[in-house]
């Protein structure tokens, strides 16, 4: 039917409307109702695109609402564009969001800023939506900013608290960085192309013509674009500070959709990155450098939702190595399950953080699970998941992304695997010892905070078991075969593609490992990990530190660039040129007119005076020129 | 005929010319209003010479019409002075330069 998207998308932003214009005035009851109501029927409405879509036989849908421009021969238009790919997208975004709108309502409960925080909710969906629907690169770029704005408003939700505005304005302008980066792409794509229309880019770059020079430079741009957005190595350093946000919105922006948007950026321009295998190359080494470094940090943090952001990052580079090898369907596989697993980890952390009166800190914790059953039960099941227990979620999406890794023809290789699968064991190790303290052993809590620890509202457990459920389901579904007349699985390395059931069981071993390893160190509230530590007191404080690279770009470019905008911008360029000439002028027009008005003196002879010189100046100009 | 507009046109320079240095030279504001009115016939007596050169008669209404608004002035410049002179005893317009806008 025609205007179903243009529905879909527009949903959510009647939901920011109403809930920012009226829901103040009308109170929580209207906000419940506008804020869940909206994204379910978003919801709906994604589930019935998706019906006709495959109804169609998997034939994309395109719906051009109104043309943008015409400059010259260009026609820039709006529209959104329904491809199987951007189908389970919206599926994913609509739904989970859904979901997560559902569960605020009981975190949320008593916020002075409610209607605000459903409101942005909202605002965060219309822009996700237009990121995954549009058409052209433009729109995308404008829901790609818009989302931006969404995270950065809600990371800075509580912007009385300095610490967590200047969390919003660092995530924002860290992605700055990466989206000079994706506009340059852009900009490049165009000349070369001459349109922005996703799939006649893919078109136009599977026809050849283009130079693989072209192609190779706007897909290192790009990706420059999505490291910002997925928190890749360099700019991964604002998503663990994201984690200043509501709980709910790091499970759904910061884990589950928009993190995601730079993988499906890629997997939706995979045209352009079959053209350029050294952008594929690059891809996959940061990928999975990103992977291995932000799993070893997570091992040492010790507030639960930092734990849960280093593994968000670790889990997004995992997705970026499937696609450096060209395998685009088994990226979206992993993006697709893991939005069930690590949002339902991030809710179950915000349970945790509810039952605590905002305690944190994991090693104040510990003994919680015959003390808030529900919670520890759909985090056990998602912390089996993302270590890639089998048969959950977790364990079908990563082992393809090893095993292509792997095998692949595309840049497949050995140290790609292993390092993979180093991290592979890390995850497991890092959750099970999530798990360990938070709800096992001993309680370590504040004998005030135990003795109010409550299990949470069933709105908030009814999502968490819906997500619980998934994380288990969602690996069954074969979504890379799903997806594969749209982003085909690149061909195998012929003397591996015997290799891969030995994948499958060593992957399981090494996830059985991380979990032993973590039972054993974790005990008695971590002790044994401790006495380790000690013995590695270097290594801990690196990873402490987190690499240092926050202090490497303080030192690097924050100083001297404060430095630069304080002596040359200011003191030289404002002060000097600016202010010094304004205030010249300023200083000449007044000593003009203390001159000129010395003239106007009052005195009617001098007046005639100056009339008789003029009528003699003009008369002998007229004399001597005309 | 020539001789007589070079004439005319003289006489009307001169007029002008008498009317600017008496406004210039005398301090008497009753005085300077005179010469005031001095230039202004100077200069009216150029337009009718050259309404006549020209056989423009239209010029001739234009005439009347200026020597009416002078009469107009006058009549309101006399009264202001009147009243300055009340205030400030004096018909010297250095007196009144502190009326400077």
């Amino acid at each position: 039917m025609n205007g179903m998207l243009t529905i879909l998308v527009l949903l959510p932003l009647a939901g920011f409307l109403l809930n920012g214009l009226l829901g103040r005035r009308l109170g929580p009851a209207f906000v419940n109702v506008v804020g869940i109501g909206l994204p379910t029927l978003a919801f709906l409405t994604a589930l019935w695109a998706w019906r006709t879509l495959e109804a169609g036989g998997g034939a994309p849908i395109i719906e051009t609402v109104f043309t943008w421009a015409v400059i010259g021969e260009y026609v820039f238009e709006v529209s959104f564009y329904l491809d199987r790919l951007s189908a389970v997208m919206a599926l994913i975004v609509t739904g989970v969001g859904a979901l997560i709108h559902l569960y605020s309502i009981g975190y949320m409960k008593g916020d002075e800023s409610y209607a605000r925080y459903f409101a942005y909710l909202n605002l965060f969906l219309f822009f996700m939506l237009l990121l995954v629907l549009g058409r052209s690169l433009l729109v995308l770029f404008v829901g790609w900013e818009g989302v931006g704005l969404a995270s950065y408003l809600l990371i800075g939700f509580w912007f009385q608290d300095v610490a967590k505005a200047r969390a919003g304005r660092k995530a924002f302008i860290t992605n700055r960085v990466g989206d000079a980066g994706f506009l340059l792409g852009m900009f490049l794509i165009f000349t070369a192309v001459g349109t922005l229309e996703m799939d006649l880019i893919n078109e136009a770059f599977a026809g050849g013509l283009i130079p693989v020079g072209i192609a190779t430079a706007a897909g290192i741009l790009l990706f420059i674009g999505a490291t910002g957005k997925s928190a890749q190595i360099p700019l991964h350093v604002w998503l663990p500070d994201a984690m200043a946000g509501p709980t709910p919105v790091s499970a759904l922006i910061h884990a589950a959709t928009m993190v995601t948007a730079g993988v499906y950026l890629i997997a939706r321009l995979s045209g352009v990155y079959l053209e350029a295998p050294a952008a594929s190359t690059l891809i996959a080494v940061i990928g999975v450098l990103t992977a291995f470094l932000a799993a070893t940090i997570a091992l040492v943090q010790t507030d639960i939702k930092k734990v849960l952001a280093y593994s968000t990052i670790s889990q997004l580079g995992f997705m970026f190595l499937a696609l450096g090898v060209g395998a685009y369907g088994v990226a979206v596989f992993h993006l697709f399950t893991h939005a069930f697993f690590k949002a339902a980890l991030f809710l179950g952390a915000g349970s945790v953080i509810h039952a605590l009166k905002g305690e944190q800190d994991i090693r104040r914790m510990g003994g919680l699970a015959r003390r808030i059953p529900w919670t520890f039960a759909t985090f056990l099941i998602a912390t089996a998941a993302i270590a890639g227990l089998p048969p959950l979620a977790g364990f079908f999406s990563k082992d393809e992304i090893l095993w292509f890794a792997l095998a692949s023809g595309q840049g497949g290789a050995v140290w790609l695997w292993a390092l993979g699968s180093l991290t592979a064991l890390l995850t497991a190790l890092y959750m099970f010892r999530l798990l360990w303290l938070v709800f096992l052993g001993t309680s370590r809590m504040e004998p005030e905070t135990e003795r109010h620890v409550h299990e949470s509202p069933i709105s908030m457990t009814g999502v968490l078991v819906v997500l619980a459920v998934f994380s288990v389901v969602a690996g069954w579904f074969a979504l890379p075969h799903y997806l594969e007349p749209l982003l085909p699985l690149p061909e195998l390395q012929p003397e591996r593609a015997g290799l891969h059931m030995a994948q499958i069981i060593f992957a399981v071993m090494l996830a059985l490992l991380g979990l032993l390893a973590a039972s054993w160190l974790y005990r008695e509230g971590g002790k044994p990990a401790d006495l380790l530590w000690q013995n590695l007191q270097r290594l801990h404080r690196v990873l402490l530190g987190r690499y240092f690279v926050d202090e490497l770009y303080d030192r690097g470019l924050q100083r001297p660039w404060r430095w630069v905008s304080d002596r040359v911008f200011l003191r030289l360029g404002d002060r000097v040129l600016l202010d010094g000439s304004l205030h010249g002028l300023a200083a000449l027009a007044r000593r003009g007119a203390e001159m000129f008005g010395r003239i106007q003196s009052g005195s009617l002879h001098w007046y005639a005076w100056m009339t008789l010189f003029g009528i003699a100046a003009v008369l002998i100009w007229v004399w001597r020129y005309v | 005929m020539t001789t007589d507009v070079n004439l005319l046109l003289a006489v009307s320079g001169m007029l002008f010319a008498l009317g600017l240095v008496g406004v210039i030279v005398r301090r008497n504001l009753l005085v300077m209003l005179m010469f005031l009115e001095l230039m202004l016939n100077g200069v009216l007596l150029s337009l009718a010479v050259f309404t006549h050169l020209l056989g423009a008669e239209a010029g001739a209404v234009l005439m009347f019409l200026v020597f009416t608004v002078a009469a107009a002035e006058i009549a309101i410049a006399v009264p202001i002075i009147l009243l300055l002179v009340r205030s400030g005893r004096t018909l010297d317009p250095t007196a009144y330069s502190g009326l400077k806008g």
